[in-house]
């Protein structure tokens, strides 16, 4: 491979095969790029940003690359939508798409990851952006404050390799499923009510649909009776960026046709199998 | 006739983990769940011998059947 100036800039500021956070940022500065094209140009030369350096024995460098080179879809910045985030911009994702339409409220603060009593009254997808630009610049966010559905599924999820569910309707979850199966994307669902969530994958030519069962008009679940505490999103959101990884990774996926259905109370695990 | 109904997360308050019920013939999966006070609205994953299952189904004499809570939370 020639050496272009930009590879004889980063070579010369890597130690060892780490590249320094500052370099990063000299590097898009001096060449007039972003911190993500210059993450991409780095691990493409096999040169890790050192953040990651604690991924490593779990993300390899090429494994980096092909997360950085991702771009993967929130839909519902909550609960669960805030930990996924949070998670995925760490993790190195390349691209997140945030949809959710609301603001915060006074009742989101005790579990959701993004609020707090300064942002109450700001759009969560905006919030999500700053917070994503905080943690991890090198990751673009595209924000879309508006509610998902199948009217507006294609064009939101276009070009995601893998779509998280963060929703909190079981109808709309039932459409999110729908439109990630005509598209032929990954979803990885999750969902949560007081101390209980699951979790479960649709792969194209899968079906999440027994687990979303149009029992309720509203589209609510028991969560209306129980409400979310602080652990439960977080547990989930974890499970699901887990598998998101392995969907991103090209590895074997567990949860593809069997679905983990979670319960702290009683701290048991149980499987069902599904589409 | 007797069947097993295995209850899931909150079902389970003031109810039971597992249990043996006597019912007589015909009777469907949706008439088990009126039974224990379980409002049909509220179920979610519904299993029959670990199949899903619609409330509509009829239970035979042995047959194991799992109800879960529905999940809507985000």
């Amino acid at each position: 491979m020639t050496a272009t100036p930009l590879h004889e800039f980063l070579k010369s500021r890597a130690e060892g095969d780490l590249l320094p956070w500052r370099a990063q940022c000299d590097a898009a500065r001096h060449f007039g790029k972003s911190l993500g094209q210059i993450e991409v140009a780095a691990l493409g030369w096999d040169l890790l940003p050192g953040r990651y350096r604690r991924n490593r024995a779990t993300v390899s460098t090429s494994d980096q690359l092909r997360l950085c080179r991702s771009r993967v879809a929130v839909i519902g910045c909550g609960g669960l939508g805030g930990y996924l985030i949070e998670q995925l911009a760490r993790l190195g994702v390349g691209a997140l798409v945030v949809v959710d339409p609301d603001v915060f409220e006074e009742h989101n603060l005790n579990r959701q990851l993004l609020s707090s009593p300064a942002q109450l009254g700001s759009a969560k997808v905006e919030v999500a952006k700053e917070r994503v630009a905080t943690v991890n610049p090198a990751v673009e966010v595209v924000a879309h404050r508006v509610a998902f559905s199948r009217a507006n599924g294609r064009e939101l999820l276009r070009g995601c390799a893998v779509v998280l569910d963060g929703l909190d309707s079981v109808l709309v979850r039932r459409e999110l499923a729908a439109s990630c199966a005509e598209l032929e994307i990954p979803l990885v669902h999750g969902a949560i009510a007081g101390w209980y969530g699951q979790v479960a994958l649709q792969l194209p030519g899968g079906d999440l649909s027994p687990l979303l069962r149009a029992s309720s008009a509203s589209g609510k679940g028991i969560e209306t009776k129980l409400g979310n505490p602080s652990f439960t999103p977080a547990v989930v959101a974890s499970l699901q960026v887990a598998e998101a990884a392995k969907v991103l990774l090209g590895r074997a996926t567990s949860l593809a046709r069997r679905a983990l259905l979670v319960n702290l109370l009683d701290m048991q695990f149980d499987e069902v199998r599904h589409g | 006739m007797q069947v097993t109904i295995k209850l899931f997360a909150m079902f389970r308050e003031g109810r039971f983990e597992t249990a043996e019920r006597e019912c007589p013939p015909g009777t469907t999966i949706g008439g088990l769940v009126d039974g224990l006070g379980i409002a049909r609205e509220e179920i979610g994953v519904l299993l029959l011998g670990g199949r899903h299952a619609a409330l509509e189904q009829v239970t035979a004499s042995g047959d194991t059947i799992a109800i879960f809570p529905l999940l809507g939370g985000g």
